[in-house]
Formats: structure tokens, sequence, C-alpha cells
């Protein structure tokens, strides 16, 4: 044991001597936090919509200003023609084209009934798929409200609706900055834990002081623990760091218990870094870790859960995704910031990265090899 | 030479990478307190066979012998009885001198006190101590290589294995570094060098001159430069390498 001490001692001086490493643990977490959770957003906010009115009619101005008055639409143009509608979404000016036709109202009062064309940019499916279910709301809304003033309300048939009132828990101004806010931690917390524990052990052997440990009496699981140890602190003073951001800038409420997260947080490193070191365990060369933490990273992130919700992926992804150590704690992270779960509440995911962080630890410090 | 008194024992020790035989059946015992020394060209089999040694590489067959155990069983024990120093010296280029001396006797387990007592001697010594707080990225390669080798000994091993200890200074500096070596030795310390610099070859008790993996001759270099009618190890080298073509 004292010569893991004296080890530990040996990695804090060296980290905290290595200059580069303070960018990382203080500027990586602001500039992550305030550009990631502001800037991934799935929320639709001001698609531009070019509006083709060819009827010119008080229905069809009505239409316009409600459209005007919403703030997911921003009306950039009304033409009267269709004379350059397509170029505009081709040059991306516009996201939407709404067509009215030539004798909307006339129609509408006659027959009871019109079309209306919608031309979506769709490159982007979600939020094209967003424009076009809200775009249907309004229009919905719309015709609602010009139904009840042509005909007049009658005060003894209302027309029969079911009406439908949402109260969102947990998130219930539906803020996206709380929902990403705790998963943007996760990552930055991960990229610590793994990266920077395995480019830290490959470094020794680039530079041949892992030879030289291997030389000497150290058993195998003290080099290891004496790798993880020190970024395992520092995760969790940017995991702190990050909340604090959190809560200053984004007010993230913390419903839950803060002892809860950080114990999760630090069984959940333990996977992560445990595979950091094995990669960086089976690896030369710094390139090599960088190819291979890469690879996981994008993988585990993408697949977390952080952007789109796991449940809408195929069943062989869900399963798979249970290797997949920040799909638990991505779960884990939201549960306890914004539901106040407890322990209790998350003993599956526990389990999990429990189990996953023994295999993962047993695994870098059974490859871990101290020859040559 | 006594019998009793070897400290490494070899037979017919080989290591294959693949196809390739590094070490081909090489066989020698080495005499405690002894400067052994082990020389050939760049890929003779030189590193291979220190690194079998200090328990760095698992050998394919043979029988091996270090410090009375055993080098293919007790790897992990042979490591406490040894010190090490490579090529590429492996001080923490990060660390100051005084912290490069507490982590390494740390690591062997030297109690505080005596560790307090080892430092003050051996930084006066290696007359450092006005440089104790210097990062040792800072200090001049020779006085790292000094450092490096005090640091291999610190914990009073039997044996001490250099890797080619003294590249890459010029032959002042290795000769002072050598008077290091030759305290080492005198205080019982076996030591275990590989070069391809023949004034380092000069300077040691008995050496092994390797070629290809295998061993092709072994003796003092008295006897070595008078079997080959040589004036100096060099010249014992050119003839031997051009008799083995």
């Amino acid at each position: 044991m004292k010569i893991l001490r004296y080890l530990l001692q040996k990695e804090f001086i060296q980290i905290i001597r290595n200059k580069s490493m303070w960018p990382i643990i203080f500027v990586m977490p602001i500039v992550q936090m305030l550009i990631l959770v502001n800037a991934a957003t799935l929320e639709l906010k001001k698609s531009d919509v070019l509006v083709v009115d060819q009827d010119m009619s008080d229905a069809s101005r009505q239409l316009v200003n409600k459209l005007e008055g919403n703030p997911f639409f921003k009306v950039i143009q009304v033409n009267d023609a269709d004379f350059d509608a397509d170029d505009q979404l081709l040059k991306g000016k516009a996201n939407v084209v709404l067509d009215i036709p030539q004798n909307f109202e006339r129609d509408l009062r006659r027959d009871n009934k019109v079309s209306l064309q919608l031309r979506v940019d769709a490159i982007n499916s979600m939020s094209a798929e967003l424009t076009w279910s809200y775009m249907n709301s309004l229009i919905r809304d719309y015709n609602n409200n010009l139904r009840a003033s042509w005909m007049g309300v009658s005060k003894f048939d209302p027309p029969q609706q079911i009406v439908v009132s949402p109260r969102y828990w947990y998130n219930p101004t539906l803020i996206y900055a709380f929902y990403m806010a705790p998963g943007v931690m996760v990552i930055l917390v991960t990229v610590v834990g793994m990266f920077l524990s395995a480019v830290n052990l490959v470094r020794e052997k680039e530079i041949g002081t892992m030879e030289q440990l291997n030389v000497t009496p150290i058993k195998k699981y003290q080099f290891i623990a004496a790798k993880m140890i020190p970024f395992l602190v520092i995760a969790l003073v940017v995991l702190s760091f990050g909340l604090l951001i959190a809560k200053l800038v984004f007010n993230l409420p913390f419903h839950g218990n803060l002892l809860v997260l950080y114990g999760f947080t630090t069984v959940f490193l333990l996977g992560v870094m445990g595979l950091g070191l094995f990669i960086s365990v089976v690896s030369d060369t710094q390139q090599q870790v960088f190819f291979l933490s890469y690879f996981f990273l994008l993988i585990f992130i993408l697949m977390s859960g952080l952007f789109t919700p796991v449940e809408s992926m195929p069943k062989w992804a869900q399963l798979l995704d249970h290797l997949n150590p920040l799909y638990y704690m991505m779960k884990v992270i939201r549960n306890v910031v914004l539901k106040g779960s407890g322990f209790f509440d998350l003993k599956y995911e526990f389990l999990s990265m429990l189990g996953y962080g023994v295999v993962m630890f047993s695994l870098a410090v059974m490859r871990y090899r101290k020859t040559a | 030479m006594e019998k009793e008194n070897t400290v490494i024992r070899v037979r017919d020790l080989v290591k294959k990478f693949g196809h390739f035989v590094a070490d081909d059946h090489l066989s020698f015992d080495v005499y405690k307190g002894e400067i052994f020394g082990f020389l050939g060209a760049n890929g003779a089999g030189k590193t291979t066979a220190i690194r079998m040694l200090c328990g760095l590489l698992e050998p394919t067959s043979g029988e091996l012998t270090v410090a009375g155990l055993d080098g293919f069983k007790q790897r992990e024990a042979i490591k406490r009885r040894i010190g090490y120093m490579s090529q590429k010296f492996s001080l923490y280029e990060d660390l100051t001198v005084h912290e490069n001396i507490r982590l390494f006797a740390g690591i062997y387990g030297i109690p505080t006190r005596i560790r307090r007592e080892k430092t003050e001697e051996l930084l006066e010594k290696l007359e450092l101590t006005s440089a104790r707080k210097k990062l040792v990225r800072d200090l001049p390669l020779g006085w790292k290589q000094k450092l490096a080798f005090s640091l291999a000994i610190i914990h009073d091993p039997s044996i001490v294995f250099l890797d080619e200890p003294s590249g890459g200074v010029d032959p002042v500096t290795r000769r002072r570094f050598w008077d290091l070596i030759y305290e080492a030795a005198h205080e019982g310390i076996t030591v275990f060098v590989t070069t391809h610099y023949m004034d380092e070859a000069e300077y040691c008790d008995r050496v092994a001159i390797m070629s290809a993996g295998k061993i092709v001759a072994l003796d003092t270099p008295e006897a070595l430069k008078k079997e080959w009618d040589a004036t100096s190890m060099d010249g014992v080298f050119l003839k031997l390498a051009r008799s083995n073509e």
C-alpha cells in the first residue's frame, strides 16, 4: 500500500505540473457546457417560411398573420405568385413554402374544403417533421377560429372537441437545456476518465519509464490503481465544475442527492477508466490510443441517448446499448438531477455499471504485462 | 572465481520471436562482484538477453537462475534483487531530482528515515545537492545518467543490469560514469552491462561477445586480446567479425 502512495504522489505532481492539463480541466467544461447545451438542441425555433399567397383574400391574410404571430415560424416573404419559391428552398433561404391557392377563401366558403400545400426542406428529417406537425396544428387552430367567426359561435352547440392538456413532469417548462446539461456532463467526465488516463499511461510507454517501473517490484494492480485514482479525482472535479456552470448559467434544478450522483459517477468511471487503461495497455503509441478511444467514444456518445432517445432505436441497438456504460450513466444523471431518484430507484443501473467496472479493471490488470 | 559465487547462471537460453531466433542457446555464468560485459553489434541479441535476465521478457527455453531465483517462475521475486538502467534511462523528466529519488526509494520500500539519509548521501556524492529541486529535464545528459545509475542501485541490489547505459555521451563523461560503476562493483554489486563501445569493453572484468544471437567469445579482455593478437578490444571485435563471416 505504501508503494501506491508514492506512485500517487508522483502522478499528482506530474499532473499538476503539466500545463496542458489545466485547460482540459477548467476550459473544456465551460466551453462544452456553454456551446453544446445551447447549440445541440432539437427544438424547432424560427423556421423561415415563404408564403405564396395566390389568393390575397381576408382568409389567407389571417392565416399569414397567424403564422407571423407564432414563435416557431418567421415569415420571410409573402409573394402573390410562385416565381422563385423552389429556388429559395434550394438556396436555403426558406425552410418551408406554404402555398395558398387561388380562390382559397371562395372554395373554403363554398365547398367547405380546400387544400394547402406545404413544401418542406427535409434535409434534416427531424426538423422537417416538426415543422409539419407545428404547421398542422397551427392550421387546425386557424381552421377552428375561422369556423367560429364565420358561423358565429353557436351558443348552444359549441364545436365538439377533445382537448388534451399536457402537464410536463420533471421538466415542467420543457427547457431543453435541462435535458442536455446533465448529458453533456457525462461526456465531460467520460473524456477525462477514459481518454486522459489512457494517454497518460501510454506516454510512460513511449518515454520508456514504463520499462523502468516494470523491473521494479510494483504490483500490477498498484500501477493501474495509481493511474486511475488521479483521473477519478479530476473527473469528479470536472463534474462539480459542470454542475456549478449548469446551476449558474442554466439554472438547472437539482432534485437528487449529490452523494448519490458522485457515488454513481465513481462507479461509472471505474468502467470507462478501466476501458481506457485497457486500451492503453494494448497500445504502444499515443496514436493508437487516440484512434481506439475515438472509436469507442463516438459509438458510446451517439448511442448514449444524449441526443436521440434510446427507446427510439431499433431493438437490436437497444440490446447492444447494454454494453455501453454511457447509456446507464445518461439515464442515471438525468433521473438523479431532474427526478431526484435515489440509489434504490437505479439499482439495476448501479449493478450494471459496477459489473462493467469490475470487468474492465480486471481486464486492464490482467492484460498489463510487466514485460516489455 | 568460485562456483558458489555464481549470481547469474544461464544454460541453453533461447528466445524466439515467431521464427526469428533472437538468442540462440546462450550459456554463461556471472560471478559475484564482477563487471560482466555483453558486447555485440546492434541486433546481435544483447538487449533481448538482458531483458530476459531482468524478468522483462519470458525466455522460450533453457535454464536461467538470477540471484538464486528461477528466471521462469520467480520473475517478480527477481525484480526485488536487481537494478536496471536502460538505454533511454528512465527517470521522470518532469519530476525534480529529489522527487525521483523519493519515488524510486519508495517503490523499493526503503523506510523513510533511511531514505532521507541515502538521499543526502547520494546528492552529495553526485554533487547534485544544489540541484535537488531542479527538474531532471534541465540536467545535462551526463548527470542524468549518473543519477539514473544511482537510482538503479538505491535498494542495494545484488545485481545491476545496464543496457547500453552511456549512449550519446563523450568518452570523458563515460569515464566518469564508469567510476560509479567501479564503486558499485567494489561494494559487491555485480554489474552486467551491454555495450557497443569498445573502450567500455576494456573496463569489464570479463566480456562475452555476441554475434547473430550467439556468444562467439567469452573471456577477460586481456585473454581475448592475446588470443586474437590484437592491441585493443576494437581489434578483437573486428577480427572476430571477419572470422564469423
